[in-house]
């Protein structure tokens, strides 16, 4: 089975986020990057898929800046086969631009699974696998966080409102990846040494326009100062009564 | 208390490191925060090393990571030198478990052994399925271990040992001891077996130091071993020296993580803890001491840096290392002390790191050559005069 697993390259989650001058971007100087989180899970699936069956490729691919080399080469360290950096400088920010970009690029390659993490942790969109699908004309299962493999079918559970749901699907499908799916590995120092040596390959985005523009960005208000309201049981009736009439927490 | 850690780079020091060496860096960064740092306390309270670890360490390739072909990973010095740095940011004991298996009990399989004993110990002990430790200190022979008084005996196709060793990490649980014992008044070492008769290794208790570790006595009493057990590579204490400059190497490296942890946590503190209606950070007392260790910190991290290039390239001597192992294990336990003097009387409980720190790195000043000693052999390298025999 060729596995293609599609990450991204997301500001790391305690970065202090702050709004570029053109008040339509993030500033990006001084900001450090990782790979997203949930990706990691859709990478480790994929490596565990291939393990089981003990033939197939993993592929891992992305769409960013040049320096998302680094976040590849992470992947191929933890046991990826092939990486591909389809570079471009231009901020991809709507999921209609990012899944018809990558959809192009995996028509043409072989490719009959798809593993992505359930959303990048930087726009929040959770679009991209069943627009990918969609355009590929593949199967989606969304936010998988159980999945196993047997007689080239896979059942996937995902957690829904108050239950868990399960689906069987065939390949070609899109799988995206939820928490709790598996614990992914870490590299081993072997790995990363025999990672550069590993195809790597870096091609020209061919990006499909945005169907949506930024109009603006603004950071969340400053949260305002807390009020100590009193200290130890005595404080309880003045705090219960803040919280029901001043903060309609209750 | 758990944060997530920040490594102090003020000098940008990583863009010297190659591609690989900060992945492996970073590698193991991640893991000691994921893995090490929730459980650490309670190992340290309860005096015993996450044995449950080991295994984990083998399958990433920590153990003798330096070293080539056997099934160890054959990294840069300056890589296997990071390793040891991230590993000793969550605990010495941690550093001191991996510094032993592959620094002083590998290296001299790897070096010095038979080509048997290396297909018998390394591919194992590279996994962790095979734990070692180094017998050379003893108990009266701590600075001046060519003083030793453990012998061996040829009896035939056999060697019988006899003596005790003293202040050996991880001797009570090791599968196999590297044991340097006096043959005819000369220096030899011996692997010897857990389960040879008239061996033991008993748990030194009650330290205030690498709690997490185990530190045991290891006793011989005509202990019979076949000559196929000596190593034949080596004679002399040049033997086990050439061990010491290898595990020291890591403990230069090691102790600039002990000193970023403390660095860490006392910057991270001082801006949150309010004295006089502002941040402590506000203070130029403080500040002053943030920047002390800074400093030192950034100075220890340029000299380990080309410490490892000298020791890839295969100009690194001795006393070289002896600076780098001096000076960060000095400037450690000072950060470590500035650093609990930021976080006043909570630094001296076990909510924060800097006490466990500072403790252990008492021992790690001490081991593998005193801070003095160290002084000594830069000494007698700069003006020809020898003031240690």
């Amino acid at each position: 089975m060729d596995i293609v697993v599609c990450i991204k390259r997301v500001p790391a989650t305690d970065a202090a986020i702050k709004i570029a001058a053109d008040g339509k971007s993030i500033e990006t100087a001084g900001v450090s990057y990782e790979l997203n989180a949930y990706d990691e899970f859709a990478l480790e699936q994929a490596l565990r898929i291939k393990e089981q069956l003990g033939a197939g490729s993993v592929t891992v691919v992305t769409l960013g800046p040049k320096e998302a080399q680094k976040e590849l080469r992470d992947a191929l360290a933890r046991g990826a086969d092939k990486a591909v950096l389809l570079v471009t400088d231009k901020w991809v920010y709507d999921t209609y631009s990012a899944s018809a970009t990558l959809a192009n690029w995996l028509k043409s390659v072989p490719c009959t699974l798809v593993l992505c993490g359930r959303q990048a942790v930087d726009a929040d969109n959770n679009q991209f696998a069943p627009a990918l699908a969609a355009r590929l004309g593949f199967g989606c299962v969304t936010e998988v966080s159980k999945l196993t493999l047997a007689d080239a079918t896979f059942t996937a559970e995902r957690d829904i409102e108050g239950a868990r749901e399960v689906v069987v699907c065939k390949a070609p499908a899109v799988l995206s990846c939820n928490k709790g799916l598996n614990e992914p590995r870490y590299a081993n120092l072997k790995g990363i040494m025999a990672a550069k040596k590993k195809p790597y390959e870096e091609v020209a985005a061919q990006v499909i326009a945005p169907a949506m523009a930024i109009e603006s960005l603004t950071l969340p208000p400053a949260r305002a100062a807390g009020r100590i309201v009193g200290n130890g049981a005595d404080a309880v009736p003045a705090l219960i009564t803040a919280l029901r009439q001043e903060a309609k927490a209750l | 208390m758990n944060h997530p850690y920040k490594a102090l780079d003020f000098y940008n020091v990583d863009e010297l490191y190659t591609d690989e060496e900060r992945m492996i860096r970073d590698t193991i960064r991640d893991w000691v925060s994921d893995k090490f740092m929730p459980i650490i306390e309670e190992h340290n309270r309860a005096a015993t090393f996450p044995s449950h670890l080991i295994p984990e360490l083998g399958e990433m390739g920590v153990y003798g990571a330096s070293l080539t072909g056997y099934g160890c990973a054959g990294l840069s010095g300056v890589a296997s030198g990071l390793i040891c740095q991230e590993l000793e940011r969550g605990d010495s004991g941690l550093r001191s478990f991996v510094s032993v298996q592959g620094s002083l009990c590998m290296f001299p399989i790897w070096a010095y052994g038979s080509e048997a004993q290396k297909q018998k110990y390394l591919p194992q002990m590279a996994k962790g399925q095979l734990i070692g430790c180094f017998g050379l200190t003893e108990a009266d022979f701590g600075s001046n271990p060519g003083g030793m008084l453990t012998k061996a005996v040829k009896d035939g196709d056999h060697y019988v040992l006899n003596g005790s060793k003293y202040w050996i990490t991880n001797g009570s649980v090791a599968d196999v001891a590297v044991v340097w014992a006096k043959c005819e008044g000369t220096i030899r070492g011996f692997l010897v077996d857990k389960g040879t008769k008239g061996y033991r290794g008993k748990s030194i208790k009650n330290k205030f130091s690498l709690r997490a570790s185990d530190t045991s006595e290891l006793i011989l009493e005509d202990v019979r071993i076949p000559a196929s057990q000596m190593l034949p590579g080596i004679e002399g204490i040049k033997g086990p020296l050439s061990c010491l400059t290898q595990a020291r190497y890591g403990i230069a490296f090691g102790a600039i993580g002990a000193a970023q942890a403390a660095f860490d946590e006392a910057c991270r503190y001082s801006k949150i803890r309010i004295q006089f209606d502002k941040p402590i950070a506000r203070f130029q007392l403080v500040q002053n001491k943030l920047v002390w260790m800074a400093a030192e910190i950034t100075k220890a991290q340029l000299m380990c840096w080309k410490l490892g290039k000298m020791k890839d390239a295969g100009t690194m001597k001795h006393f070289h290392v002896s600076m780098a192992k001096r000076n960060s294990c000095w400037m450690a336990l000072e950060c470590c002390r500035l650093g609990r003097d930021i976080l006043g009387a909570n630094g001296i409980t076990d909510e924060y790191q800097m006490m466990r720190h500072m403790c252990n790195l008492e021992s790690v000043i001490t081991y593998e050559g005193t801070h003095d000693i160290h002084g000594l052999i830069i000494g007698r390298e700069l003006t020809g005069e020898d003031a240690i025999l």
